[in-house]
Order: C-alpha cells, then structure tokens, then sequence
C-alpha cells in the first residue's frame, strides 16, 4: 500500500434533527443545497481540490440515500484503486460491536482503516458544513507550528459566540482554552469542526479517551479539552471565507437565499474550485413564453412556465403556468402546478403542490415546508411551518 | 434487457454541409441540445435499448470524439466485458483515409467475429432521435427480414439531406436512393440498419472482393431484389442535422414542450458527458423567455427563442434572439444577437450587434472574439 501523508475522515452520520422532515429519511450531510447539491458535496470536493485522495466517510443515521449518493466516490473522482473515498458504516465485530458512540468513538472504532494507510496526519471533518476551503494550506500551517492539532477556527458575532466552541488564542495562534458553547464567551473565534492532527498524538488521544468510562467519546467535549490539558500543541488556523452550518429550516433557506446575491459571498461559479456532486442528467432547463424569471438559481431539467422571483430550484422542477414561486426553494422534481402561490417556503422533493394551492405567506414567521413526495390538494391553503 | 445485439456507430465518410461548425470537428460532435453532441442521441437510444456493446467507427477530426466518449462511463459504457469500443482508420496506409466504410468493418472484423452477439445495428450520428433499438429487433425477427432499415414518414419534407424509400405494402423497401435527391416518396431513412453479424460479415467479404467498399450503396441497393429489406417506421421525433439549416431548425423545434419531452425522455434519458456546471444564475434584470438553457449561465440581460449552451454569460442590456449560443459564450453589455449561430467560446464585446436571417444565421467560428 502507497503511504498517504494525510488523509480525511468525514463525519456524515448526524441526523440533523432540527431540519425536521427534510431529515426524515437522510442523513444531514445527504440534505440538498444550492440547486444542484447535497451539503457534503463542499466538503468532498474541498478533499479532492486540497490534494486529499483518501477519505474515509462515516455514516450512522438513514444511510440510504446518502450511500446512494456517494456510491464509489465517482462524481468527486475518489473511485481510486489506491485510496480513494471509502464509505464506513459502523459493524459488527466478534465481541459485540456498537453504534459509533461519539464523533471521536467513530473515529477510534476505524483506528484499522487510518492505520492501513499510515498517515503523519488525519483530517477530521464534517460533512455538516457548507465551505470552501483549501486544506493543504490548513496543513501547512500545520506543519510550520510544530502543532499536535490544529483547529480551523472563524470569527462569528459575539451575539452567537454562545452557540460554538470557543477558542482562544495567543498571539501565535497557540489555543488557550476551549469552551464547548460557553455561556460567556472569552472571544468570537468559533470552531468550525475542521481538526488537523498528526496521527500519533490523535491515535493515542482516541485510545486514552475510549478507555475513560465517562467520556462522551466526542471531539469538540473530550478529545481537545484533554489534549489543552496535558499541554499539547493546539493551534488555530484563522479561516476568513464563507462558511455555514445549516442546521435549521431557516439557516437551510437563509442559505440558499444567499446564494441570490448580486456576488453571493459562496460563489458556485468558481471554475477553479468547481464543487461535484452526482448528476442528475437531465435536459436543458425550458423557459416558457409565460414565465418570467427573476434573481433565481435554476438547475437542469427544470420546466418553468410561471413566476419565479429570488428562488432556487432543484433539477426536474416544475412550476406551471399562472402560478408565482417567491422567495423559496424546490427541492428535485418538486411540481407546482398552475395559479398557485409558494411564498417563504421550502417544497421537498417530489412533492406535488396542486392547481391553485398557496403555500407558505409573505407575513409568516416561519419557513413553511413540504415534505418530499407529500401531496397538497388542489386550492388547499398551507400558511405556516410544516406539514404532515 | 441485455439485447443480442451489438451497435456500430459509423462515421466513416459520414457526410455534411455543416460548414464552420465542423471546420474542426467531426459531425458527431457538433453540439447540440444546449448540453449534447450529435452523437448522444444514436448512443444513448442504443445503451437504453440494453445493447451492451457499441463500437464508434472514427474517421477524421476525432480529437473532440475521444475527449467526449472518454472510457464511456457517461453512457454506462465502461464495462469488464462489453462496452464501448473507439475504433479509429488503421492508418497502415496513406489510402485508408479514402476507402469505404466496408474497409474499415474489415480491418475491425474481430470487433464482430470475437462476439457471440447474433445482430448488429450500424446507425450514424446525424439523427436526432430517441429510438428503441429493441422494438426494431422484434420487428426484424417477425418479419423475417434480412436487413431492417428505420425509417421516418416525413411528410414536410427535411431541410437535412437524407436518403428517400420506397416501400411497398408489406412494409419491404423496394426502392431507395443512392444519394440525396427526389425520389416519389415521403419516407426517409434514418440510416439506422439491423442485420445479422452473420450476413454483415458475408456482406463485408463478398463487396470488398468485388472492389467495392460502401456499405449502403454496394450491399444493400444493389440487392435489394434478393434480400428482404424491411422499413421500420419511426414514431418519435426525429431531426436530420447534417446541415446548418436543418440544425438551426430542428434546435429551435426544442423549444416545443413536446418535442423537447420527447427526444429527451421517450423512451429513455439522453446521456452525455458531465460538467459539473453550477446552476443557472438569473439575475436581476434578467428577461428569459421562451428559450432553453442549460446550467452554468449567468444571465442578466434578455433572451428569447434561443438555445444556451452550458456557461454562456449573457451581461445586462445584451439582447439574444432567436440565436444558438454555445458553450462558454459571451455576450457583452448591451450586446445584440438575432439569428446566430455562436461556436463555443465566442465573445461578443459591448454594444456589438450581430444579425443573420431565419434562412441563413450569421455563424461565429469557435473562440471568436467580436
């Protein structure tokens, strides 16, 4: 087997609870975004566009779809006879064998997998994060601290400090303390759950913390809050670009409508750091005479003969004639028919709006969703949040 | 369905009047559709019909042939066994390039002898169409044909030069032209041919030892006494594009729901290269009607009755109409477009105004800057 200097492990196994029905059947790292994608496709691409070719993607929960969609690591270019992307599922071993516990448990239960490759380092991600981001730069950084870990880290308002882990820093960057969603934050710079490690002191973190009873076996609680104790060398690596974690209806829309900007600070447009994802192969999108269309993100294989107004559509959606989609979000081959209204709304995939439905409203405080495959009766009136 | 057939594309000497847009690409490779090449519709009716093997004869200017089939994983055409095979002229001899297509079945005989597959298709890559090769089998196997020719009633006539059939009641060709020209009848042949490995292989020897070396005017018109030739009548759509007023024609036919959901769902997905494309952007200002567009446009301006290829930047003010712009173009501030045909990566600067007629688009060759 070739050495690998570094190599990524991707957590794609969180359920995402409080996307609600998006996630009823998927993975959130499987969740649709940006017309075209599903949010682990950034960080999958970012791998590939950084040099990393083996990647390792641990799944849990609702696997299906998302197993599905990353079949043998085709659309990113990680089919590969040396490495390349392996999916790892947690198993079933001689004595017993368990979920993956933790972030860090997932990560100790494939100590074999890493070992196999013989890394100096191990990139730890999440598959929960929309970004761009290069981490051979991240590894640079890396390397020119001497560091044990390296933790990308990104400014956010004070205001929402409480909702990360917090670091702070000194003035190398070194990492002083570590707070997990502190109630009092001793600074902005918020964890964006990207760790660089050099493999022998993860390796010996990860056995260490398995064998404490008590430990929730997870990376953001357990293994950096160790590793500042007994003085390791943590850094930070300051990430100054977009980045997201969408785990509300609403950051999930807010998200997509950012993208609608005149230069959307996510720019998909990038041909040097193209994002990849599976392609639905579908025709060129057909533009009525009817339609008119306006601050939107349209995908292939849409049909749109209505209004579409600071939207994004999915391939394969319709929108017929008479009916006016604004401000919201088709997810694949969602249909609306004719003279309905979609305001502020999330429609999910395959779902069927009927003639003359109004969904969501401009006044609404919530994002109103339909789930996938659900169908709305013609004429019906759907104002706030979910539906069945 | 695995069908025991296997397919032929064949380019060899494959005619066309396509001018600038084949200055430096076979006709296979035109783009089409906003996201195809000419050569996705032959390919894809076949892999969706379940035939398992195709090989793609090259003839000349195949650079853009090779980059866009790749290994044929796009069309699930990369296989253990099986799959797609890219058989370009032998070039042992400077006179290669001349001979017939019979020649070049003859070089690739192994191509057809080493498979067990009973029949073989042998189409070109000019006919847009959406066919299922399997249903033509039936027919062949029913009738008991040796040959069984698709073909398409085309009562409006086609801008595209095709060859005319006759056929009489029972559904056998009793006359069918050499060339392109007037022949009393309204029946076209889409040039798609079903025949058995056996008799292709006895056909391939017996003209080629006779001198002869064309596959359609030396076995097949001149037997069609002794050989029961059959039509099978086409019922999709179907554009003949070997010239640039059947492909500017039968593009803007795209722009009909019908025909559009048609030639590229019935009775299977037309595949093709991927690009990894972002969706299409459209911005404020942005006034698109009646047009299709394929993914990675940014569009500020207005369009209507056009076709935009994959990543076609359309700035604000620039009107497009009634125009084909393909991959990559640019149109810039307060540009204007009407009845053009744009080559890939061709840049129209600000305030240029561009205009052809209905009859004759203006053409800009590929990578023009304007």
């Amino acid at each position: 087997m070739r050495k690998n200097e570094c190599i990524a492990m991707l957590l794609a196994g969180g359920e995402g609870r409080r996307l609600g029905v998006l996630t009823k059947d998927l993975a959130k790292p499987g969740v649709h975004f940006g017309g075209k994608y599903r949010i682990i496709d950034f960080t999958l691409s970012n791998c590939v566009h950084s040099g990393i070719e083996t990647v390792g993607v641990l799944t849990q929960y609702q696997p299906l779809e998302l197993t599905q969609h990353l079949g043998i690591g085709t659309p990113w270019g990680l089919d590969r006879r040396e490495g390349g992307m392996h999916v790892l599922p947690p198993y079933v071993r001689q004595k017993g064998g368990t979920w993956y516990k933790g972030t860090a448990n997932a990560i100790y239960q494939n100590l074999g997998f890493i070992e196999r490759y013989d890394p100096e380092y191990v990139l730890i991600i999440s598959g929960d994060h929309i970004y761009k981001m290069n981490y051979d730069h991240l590894l640079d950084a890396h390397k020119k601290n001497r560091a044990d870990a390296t933790i990308a880290v990104i400014s956010v308002p004070w205001a929402d400090a409480s909702r990360f882990g917090i670091l702070s820093v000194d003035d190398e960057g070194r990492v002083v303390e570590f707070a997990e969603k502190p109630k009092k934050p001793a600074s902005n710079l918020a964890s964006m759950g990207v760790y660089m490690f050099s493999w022998a002191v993860l390796k010996e973190a990860l056995i260490r913390d398995e064998a404490e009873r008590l430990s929730s076996n997870d990376f953001g609680k357990d293994i950096i809050p160790t590793l500042l104790q007994d003085n390791a060398r943590l850094f930070s690596y300051q990430f100054n670009d977009y980045w997201k974690d969408v785990g509300t209806i609403d950051s999930l829309w807010e998200a997509n409508m950012d993208l609608l900007e005149d230069k959307p600070s996510l720019q998909l447009n990038d041909r040097s750091w193209r994002i990849f994802s599976a392609s639905p192969n579908q025709p060129a999108q057909y533009i009525a005479p009817t339609a008119k269309v306006q601050s939107a993100l349209i995908n292939e294989g849409c049909i749109v003969e209505g209004q579409v107004n600071r939207s994004v559509l999915f391939h394969g959606a319709r929108v017929g004639e008479g009916s006016v989609v604004d401000s919201s979000i088709l997810m694949p081959g969602a249909i609306i028919g004719k003279n309905a209204k979609i305001i502020r709304a999330i429609v999910g995939e395959g779902a069927v709006v009927g003639d003359g439905c109004i969904v969501g409203s401009i006044d609404a405080e919530d994002i109103a969703v339909v789930g996938s495959g659900e169908t709305i009766r013609p004429e019906a009136e759907l104002k706030e949040a979910e539906t069945v | 369905m695995k069908l025991p057939m296997m397919g032929v594309i064949n380019l060899i000497h494959e005619a066309d009047e396509m001018e600038a847009l084949t200055a430096n690409r076979c006709l296979a490779t035109v783009p089409f559709g906003g996201r195809y090449r000419l050569i996705d519709f032959a390919l894809s009716s076949m892999v969706n019909s379940g035939i398992p093997k195709v090989a793609v004869f090259a003839h000349r200017k195949f650079r853009s042939l090779m980059d866009h089939l790749g290994s044929g994983s796009n069309w699930d055409l990369h296989r253990k066994q099986s799959g797609l095979f890219v058989l370009p002229p032998s070039m042992e001899d400077q006179t290669d390039f001349g001979r017939g297509d019979l020649y070049h079945f003859y070089r690739n005989r192994d191509y057809f002898s080493r498979s067990s597959m009973e029949y073989v298709v042998i189409s070109r890559s000019h006919m847009v169409c959406n066919v299922d090769f399997a249903k033509v089998l039936d027919q062949h196997r029913e009738t008991g044909a040796d040959i069984t020719v698709v073909c398409k009633e085309s009562l409006e006539g086609t801008p595209g030069l095709a060859r005319k059939a006759k056929v009489n009641a029972a559904g056998r060709i009793v006359e069918m032209q050499d060339h392109f020209g007037r022949l009393d009848s309204d029946i076209v042949s889409m040039e798609m041919y079903v025949l058995s490995t056996e008799l292709l292989l006895d056909l391939v020897e017996t003209s080629l030892a006779q001198g002869r070396d064309h596959f359609v005017r030396h076995s097949i018109l001149p037997r069609l006494n002794e050989l029961q030739v059959h039509a099978y009548m086409h019922g999709g759509v179907l554009g003949v594009v070997n010239n640039i007023a059947a492909y500017y024609q039968h593009s803007m036919e795209l722009l009909q729901p019908g025909v559009w959901n048609e030639l590229f769902f019935k009775p299977g997905s037309i595949y093709t290269k991927v690009k990894d494309e972002p969706p299409t952007h459209y911005r404020n200002g942005a006034d698109v009607t009646h047009s299709l567009v394929a993914n990675g446009c940014d569009i500020e301006g207005t369009v209507t009755n056009s076709i935009l290829f994959r990543g076609v930047k359309v700035a604000s003010g620039a009107v497009v109409r009634n125009s084909i712009v393909m991959q990559n173009g640019i149109i810039g501030v307060n540009g204007s477009l009407e009845n053009c045909i744009l080559d890939k990566e061709v840049e129209i600067r600000a305030m240029q105004q561009l205009r052809g007629s209905t009859e004759m688009p203006f053409i800009a060759l590929k990578r023009k800057v304007i």
